[in-house]
């Protein structure tokens, strides 16, 4: 480095964390050298926020939150998405990439929390990563509700009308509660309006504030990694972990192979199939909210049906309350229980590849009914079907609440002291 | 592409799916110009009087090989000036009395009427030729895929009048359902197959119309894959030789 930018850097870091907070966090950060593929996600996470957060910027130039109809009987709303669609130059790139981004990011999450599932990553010390965790799960799931409702299509307006009321369930407050969530009666352009504030500023806001609290506490402990042992506990001379490597360069120039592949797959959908066969944009959705004509068949997006499905199954009444408020409490506590797996997991191990055929066995049966759930939750409900969905659900619950006694029942192999590559 | 990538994601769910089955006729979409201007001149002779096409402004259809004085001259009789975009001087509530229902906008008709059963194109291209007799409806008309629809058979004096045979069939599981056909009544101005072909272009039209940006976006897809590949194998090859001290 010339003198002349060293002394510059100088300036800045007598009076800004500058290289200490590149040191610490990239090129002094040493992560295990034997990540493998299932370590892309939390890195393909963060390019897909800002992904959306850059074409968001781009889609409220133009996008009107607006329900009252224009000149030819079709909401401004609607019709705004439309004109982002034909009339603003590559605002159809922008609006794709957009929607097909909001399943993109439910994929990527899901199979980074698949991941830690697998190595254990949610066990200690990093108990409080995985809440954070849990938490940026919890505001992705609001971000993307009431993004649903700004296109104010049939399954926009419909399935935000289903989902507030099931808070009309709640005892005592349920009913004011569900008004105050809408603004309105009904759902309508008062709900429209604070749903596209909350979409915009406040959930993206307390997002990205949980994503730097989870990479911050991340980077306090260091990675988990596919062997599930810590790479701290042996430290060569220079007091650096011996299978640690640099985050920068090393897993900076791999998670740009990951990106690219990433990128080649977004790409595929967003050129070739954005409506994602009706999975990504529901067809459904192409016919303006129309508060008078109820669709035959609601269905939330696919990353909400295994929660839904889960609500669904709960039809039995107790305590004289509602079966719909206890499916309530089914869904969310569906959702909360995860963050308690750090207490739940008493194996000695940490990593799957050190853990018994038990442990297998029972996360494969919860992965198989959680993509039952999930197709479930796509299909209208028959007496079958709820059954099948009742079955899952309790499966769903089943791995969690008893993991305290089949993880310490599992016969596991012993940890070995470095990593295996 | 779009249909190998659909049918490998999701396969599975749309194997499954449930309600009443829908019988739609193959669509033969065409994205040749001469297919899509019959099927703009169609459109705006027959459905624009009752349906606007709101989001789409008539400029537009110089993408599908038309000159601005050639849509000035032959299809603009609601609008002044090339930008606006195809809008009906019909009332929204007169309509619904006239109807039942205000007639749908159909600017992007083809993308909402895609179901597990078909294309939204199988879905027109079946409704448009589906119209029968019905003396119990308002209109004297009734449609196989759209039971008691509001709307009458536009296209009538082209295709003519079909009258409906009504089959029960035993359904397996102890109930009936209903099977139509169709057989040809008065004839109308153009035979079976060129009634046929001027569907399939008005269709093919209203498919372009939905998303007009969809050949572009195919085009522009396959440069950014390109790009993509080779970026990839550079990526890889970078990270390669970042890594080949590390074992």
């Amino acid at each position: 480095m010339t003198t002349k930018s060293q002394a510059v850097l100088d300036w800045i870091d007598a009076r800004f964390p500058l290289t200490s907070t590149i040191k610490g966090h990239l090129t002094e950060y040493y992560a295990p050298k034997n990540f493998n593929f299932w370590y892309f996600f939390g890195s393909l996470a963060l390019l897909v926020l800002v992904i959306q957060i850059v074409t968001g910027i781009f889609l409220v130039m133009h996008y009107k939150p607006d329900a009252s109809l224009n000149a030819s009987g079709v909401p401004v709303a609607f019709a705004s998405v439309e004109y982002i669609m034909r009339d603003v130059p590559g605002g159809w790139l922008i609006r794709y990439m957009h929607s097909t981004g909001a399943s993109a990011f439910f994929i990527v999450v899901y199979l980074h929390m698949f991941r830690g599932l697998l190595y254990g990553s949610y066990r200690k010390p990093r108990e409080l990563i995985w809440i954070f965790g849990t938490l940026i799960f919890l505001a992705l799931m609001a971000e993307a509700f009431m993004g649903y409702l700004l296109p104010w299509g049939q399954m926009s307006f419909w399935g935000a009308q289903v989902i507030v009321n099931l808070f009309s369930a709640i005892p005592v407050i349920g009913p004011d509660l569900s008004v105050v969530i809408r603004g309105d009666f009904v759902v309508s352009d008062a709900t429209l309006n604070r749903f596209f504030s909350f979409h915009v500023i406040a959930v993206p806001l307390i997002l990205i504030g949980l994503v730097a609290a989870h990479i911050v506490a991340l980077h306090e402990v260091g990675s988990n990694n596919p062997d599930g042992v810590e790479i701290k506990k042996k430290k060569g001379a220079d007091g650096h972990p011996l299978d640690g490597i640099p985050f920068h360069p090393y897993y900076t120039v791999k998670d740009i192979v990951g990106v690219v592949g990433f990128l080649i797959v977004f790409s595929f959908i967003v050129f070739f199939a954005p409506e994602g066969g009706g999975y990504f944009l529901e067809f459904n959705n192409f016919i303006p909210a129309d508060p008078l004509k109820t669709p035959p068949h609601i269905a939330p997006v696919w990353y909400f049906t295994p929660f839904y499905s889960i609500l669904r199954a709960v039809t039995y009444p107790l305590f004289g309350i509602d079966a719909k408020f206890w499916g309530v409490v089914a869904m969310g506590a569906a959702v909360v229980i995860i963050a308690f797996l750090p207490w739940l997991d008493r194996s000695p191990v940490k990593s799957i590849r050190y853990k018994g055929g038990l442990f297998k066995l029972i996360l494969t049966v919860f992965i198989i009914a959680f993509f039952i759930l999930g197709y479930l939750g796509v299909l209208p409900p028959t007496p079958g079907r709820t059954i099948v969905s009742q079955i899952c659900s309790v499966i769903y619950f089943g791995f969690f609440l008893l993991m305290p006694w089949y993880s310490k029942m599992d016969k596991c192999k012993p940890e070995p002291d470095r990593v295996t590559g | 592409m779009k249909k190998l990538l659909t049918s490998l994601l999701f396969a599975p769910l749309l194997a499954l799916a449930s309600g009443p089955e829908l019988h739609l006729d193959k669509a033969p979409v065409s994205t040749e110009p001469a297919a899509l201007q019959n099927g703009a001149k169609l459109f705006v002779n027959y459905c624009l009087n009752c349906h606007g096409a709101s989001y789409m402004r008539y400029n537009r259809l110089q993408q599908i090989g038309l000159s601005e004085q050639m849509i000035k001259d032959n299809l603009m009789f609601t609008a002044d000036k090339i930008g606006e975009p195809m809008r009906i001087a019909m009332q929204r509530d007169e309509a619904k009395v006239w109807f039942g229902a205000a007639p749908p906008d159909l600017t992007v008709i083809s993308r909402s009427r895609a179901s597990e059963f078909g294309s939204g194109a199988d879905w027109l291209y079946t409704y448009l030729r589906g119209f029968y007799r019905d003396s119990e409806r308002p209109t004297g008309w009734n449609n196989v895929v759209f039971e008691n629809v509001g709307m009458p058979h536009v296209l009538y004096e082209l295709q003519g009048e079909q009258v409906a045979k009504v089959e029960e069939k035993d359904d397996g599981h102890g109930g009936k359902t209903k099977v139509i056909h169709l057989e040809q009544g008065k004839p109308g101005t153009m035979s079976k197959e060129d009634y046929d072909k001027s569907v399939a272009d008005l269709v093919s039209f209203l498919t372009w119309m939905g998303e007009p940006m969809a050949e572009t976006r195919k085009s522009i897809g396959s440069i950014v894959i390109a790009f993509l590949g080779v970026l990839f194998v550079l990526s890889y090859l970078l990270k390669k030789n970042y890594w080949k001290d590390i074992h």
